[in-house]
C-alpha cells in the first residue's frame, strides 16, 4: 500500500476532532465527518449522531398533517441556539414570520422532571420493550456529557426574540420569484460567508427550505430546474460547512422524478400523519392514542464511507411527550397473537434473525 | 495485494483486456457505488500500469479519496504518478435559457477534456488500459437540463474512444429512475451497449446487518474460442465493508 501519509485512513479522527472541536454545536463523527443537531434528540440517536456537515437532507412532507414542520422548526431552533447562520425559504408570503413560532428550549430542570418517571417506568416493562429502553438510556448518558448540543425544545413556548434578531438569518419568499435564480443566489452567498475564511469551516450553517415544489411558486411545473437547484444546492452544501433541509410535498412531483430527487438526497426522511379512527392500527400498536404520526428514516447520509448504514428499525413513530417535546419511539407491536416474533416489527427478517438471541423470549 | 480472482464479482465479470463496457445499476434503497471503488481500484493495481479518468458528478474528491484509501490504495499518490484523473464536475453547469448550444457546449468541453488525457495517457510508454468511470449519469442529464439526447450523443462521443484507444468504461446509473416510457431511451441505449451490467439491489426483506443486499452480473460475455458467445447471468448475495466487499453464494457465508 503505497501511501505518503501513513497516519491517514482510520486515524485520521483525532487530527479533525482537533479542528472542529472548538466550533459550538458540531460534534465530531466517524470518516472525517461532523454533524450537526437535527434538534430532535432522539432523531439525532437515530441517524447515528445528527445530519451529517456538508448533506443535503430531504424530508418528504404528509399530504395531509403539517408534520415536516416540527422537524424543521426544532432544526432552526436548534441552529439559532447555537448561534449558527440560518437561511429559511418558504412558499408563505412573510416567511419571517414563521420565526415567531419556533420552539424554545426547554429549562433545565425540567428535563430532569419528564427523563424520571420514563426511568421509573422502565422497571415495570414486559420484556418486548426491553429493547427500547436500553437505547434511552445510553442517550442519557450522551445527553449529560454533550448538554449543548442537542436541547430538549419545548414546542409550547416560543423562542426568544433576541435569539433570531440577529442579522445571521436570512429569509426569503419563494412565491416572489418566477424562478428558483434568486433562491440560489442567496444559497450560494450563504454558503460562501460560511466558508469565507480560507477554507477552514469556522461555523456551521443551516438551510431549511419548506415546501418546495408547492404549487404556489411559479416554478413548480419545472421539474428540471427544481433537480439543477437541488443539485447545485447539494455541491455548495457539500463544499461549505452547511446542512441543507428541504421538505417536498412528494405527491406533487411526478414518479420518476421523486426518484431523482430522493437519488439527490443524502439524508432521506418521510413524515405520516397517522388517521385518528385506525381501529386495526390502534389494535396492532401500543400507545397508539399519543401518537402524532409516523416517521420513516429511507437514507441516512454516507459521506467518505462505501458501508450502508443498517438501522434497527426504519419506522418510528412520533409523540409528544407532556404535550411538549417530540420524541420518536421504536414501533411496539402490541402482544396480539403471540406469534409475531420480534417486536421490531419493521426490521427485516434478516436482522431478526441474527438478533434473535436478545429478543429471546 | 489479494488475488485478483478472489472474489465472485471477478469471476463474474471475467478479466477485462480493455475495451469494455460496463454499467451499473441501482436504487434508492441500496447504492451501487461500491463497485465503482472496486474497479477503481481494480484499474489502479500496482502491477499494471492502467490509468483511470474519473469524471464524478456525485461526490468531491475527498470523498473517493478516503473510502480508496481504506481499500489500500491512494489515489493523490496515482495523481501525481500519471495514473489517475479526476475531473470534478460537481459545478458543471450548461446554461440553461439560452438555447440548445449551450448546454451542448459545457459537454463537449467535458468530452474534450477526456479526449485530451486519453491522448496525453495513452502516448506515455507501456501498455495500458484506459477506463474511463463516470458517477453517475442521471445527474449529467440534470446538468444538461433533462435533454437525454444530448447526454446520449455525449456518451456515445465517448464510446468512439473505445475503437480509437481501446478505452474501458465503467458508468453508474441509477435504475428505478427510468420507469416511464419517455426516459426510457438513456437506459436501454447504455444497457444495449454494455458488455456487463450489474444491478444491485437490496434484499426484498429488507436491510440486513449480515447481507446488505444482492448483485446481478450480466456478463453478455466475449465471444468464447468455439465462437459462439455466452451470456451469462449471476446472482449473489454481498456484504460492504470499509476495506473490502464480501460477496457469497445465498446461504453459504459462515
Amino acid at each position: 500500500m503505497a501511501s505518503s501519509r501513513p497516519r491517514g485512513g482510520s486515524f485520521s479522527r483525532n487530527i479533525s476532532s482537533a479542528a472542529t472541536a472548538q466550533i459550538p454545536g458540531v460534534k465530531v463523527g466517524p470518516n472525517g465527518t461532523s454533524f450537526l443537531s437535527s434538534g430532535i434528540p432522539d432523531l439525532d440517536q437515530i441517524l447515528g449522531g445528527g445530519f451529517t456537515l456538508g448533506s443535503l437532507v430531504m424530508i418528504m412532507e404528509d399530504p395531509e398533517a403539517p408534520h415536516h414542520m416540527l422537524l424543521l422548526r426544532n432544526f432552526m431552533s436548534q441552529g439559532l441556539i447555537h448561534k449558527q447562520p440560518l437561511l429559511y425559504a418558504s412558499p408563505e408570503r412573510d416567511p419571517r414570520g414563521f420565526l415567531g413560532t419556533l420552539p424554545s428550549p426547554m429549562a433545565s430542570k425540567e428535563e430532569k422532571s419528564h427523563e424520571r418517571p420514563a426511568e421509573q417506568d422502565a422497571n415495570l416493562r414486559i420484556a418486548w420493550q426491553y429493547k427500547k429502553y436500553f437505547g434511552e438510556q445510553n442517550s442519557e448518558v450522551q445527553r449529560g456529557g454533550k448538554a449543548e448540543y442537542c436541547n430538549d425544545f419545548d414546542l409550547r413556548k416560543p423562542l426568544e426574540r433576541h435569539f433570531y434578531s440577529g442579522q445571521r438569518v436570512d429569509c426569503i419568499s419563494l412565491r416572489d420569484s418566477p424562478n428558483l435564480a434568486p433562491l440560489l443566489e442567496r444559497c450560494s452567498t450563504f454558503s460562501a460567508q460560511i466558508s469565507k475564511s480560507d477554507g477552514n469551516i469556522t461555523c456551521a450553517g443551516r438551510i431549511a427550505i419548506q415546501s418546495l415544489c408547492s404549487p404556489q411558486c411559479d416554478f413548480s411545473d419545472k421539474d428540471w430546474e427544481m433537480l439543477s437547484f437541488i443539485r447545485s444546492l447539494k455541491g455548495m452544501v457539500r463544499s461549505s460547512g452547511a446542512v441543507a433541509v428541504i421538505s417536498f410535498p412528494p405527491s406533487l412531483v411526478s414518479p420518476t422524478f421523486l426518484k431523482r430527487w430522493q437519488h439527490l438526497a443524502d439524508t432521506l426522511i418521510s413524515v405520516k400523519a397517522i388517521p385518528d379512527e385506525d381501529k386495526e392500527l390502534a389494535k396492532l400498536l401500543t400507545g397508539y392514542q399519543d401518537m402524532l404520526g409516523l416517521l420513516s428514516v429511507h437514507k441516512v447520509a454516507r459521506i467518505n464511507t462505501q458501508v450502508p448504514a443498517i438501522l434497527e428499525a426504519t419506522t418510528f413513530s412520533m409523540k409528544l411527550r407532556k404535550r411538549r417535546a417530540l420524541v420518536l419511539e421504536c414501533l411496539n407491536q402490541a402482544p396480539v397473537d403471540g406469534s409475531s416474533g420480534s417486536s421490531y416489527g419493521t426490521s427485516g427478517s434478516c436482522s431478526g434473525s441474527s438478533k434473535s438471541g436478545n429478543l429471546d423470549f | 495485494m489479494d488475488n485478483l480472482c478472489a472474489n465472485l464479482l471477478e469471476e463474474a465479470v471475467g478479466i477485462s483486456k480493455g475495451g469494455r463496457v460496463v454499467v451499473v445499476e441501482d436504487c434508492v434503497q441500496m447504492s451501487g457505488a461500491f463497485v465503482l471503488h472496486h474497479f477503481l481500484k481494480r484499474s489502479l493495481y500496482p502491477d499494471t500500469s492502467d490509468a483511470v479518468i474519473f469524471i464524478a458528478f456525485a461526490h468531491p474528491f475527498s470523498h473517493y479519496e478516503r473510502i480508496l484509501r481504506k481499500m489500500g490504495c491512494n489515489l493523490t499518490v496515482h495523481r501525481k504518478n500519471h495514473r489517475f484523473v479526476f475531473l470534478d464536475m460537481l459545478t458543471l453547469e450548461c446554461p440553461d435559457r439560452n438555447g440548445k448550444e449551450t448546454r451542448q457546449d459545457g459537454l463537449l468541453a467535458l468530452y474534450g477534456e477526456i479526449e485530451k488525457a486519453v491522448e496525453i495517457y495513452s502516448s506515455l510508454e507501456g501498455s495500458r488500459i484506459i477506463t474511463i468511470m463516470i458517477d453517475d449519469i442521471s445527474l449529467i442529464e440534470v446538468a444538461a437540463n433533462g435533454s437525454s439526447n444530448h447526454v446520449l450523443d455525449f456518451l456515445h462521443y465517448c464510446y468512439t474512444l473505445k475503437a480509437k484507444y481501446g478505452c474501458s468504461f465503467v458508468t453508474l446509473n441509477h435504475e428505478d429512475i427510468y420507469s416511464s416510457a419517455n426516459t426510457l431511451p438513456l437506459i436501454l441505449q447504455l444497457e444495449y451497449l454494455a458488455d456487463v451490467i450489474i444491478k444491485a439491489e437490496p434484499l426484498a426483506t429488507g436491510l440486513a446487518s449480515d447481507v446488505h443486499g444482492q448483485l446481478s452480473v450480466l456478463n453478455k460475455g466475449s465471444v468464447c474460442d468455439l465462437g459462439g458467445s455466452s451470456s451469462k447471468v449471476r446472482n449473489f448475495h454481498f456484504r460492504v465493508k470499509e476495506n473490502i466487499v464480501d460477496y457469497f453464494y445465498p446461504g453459504t457465508q459462515t
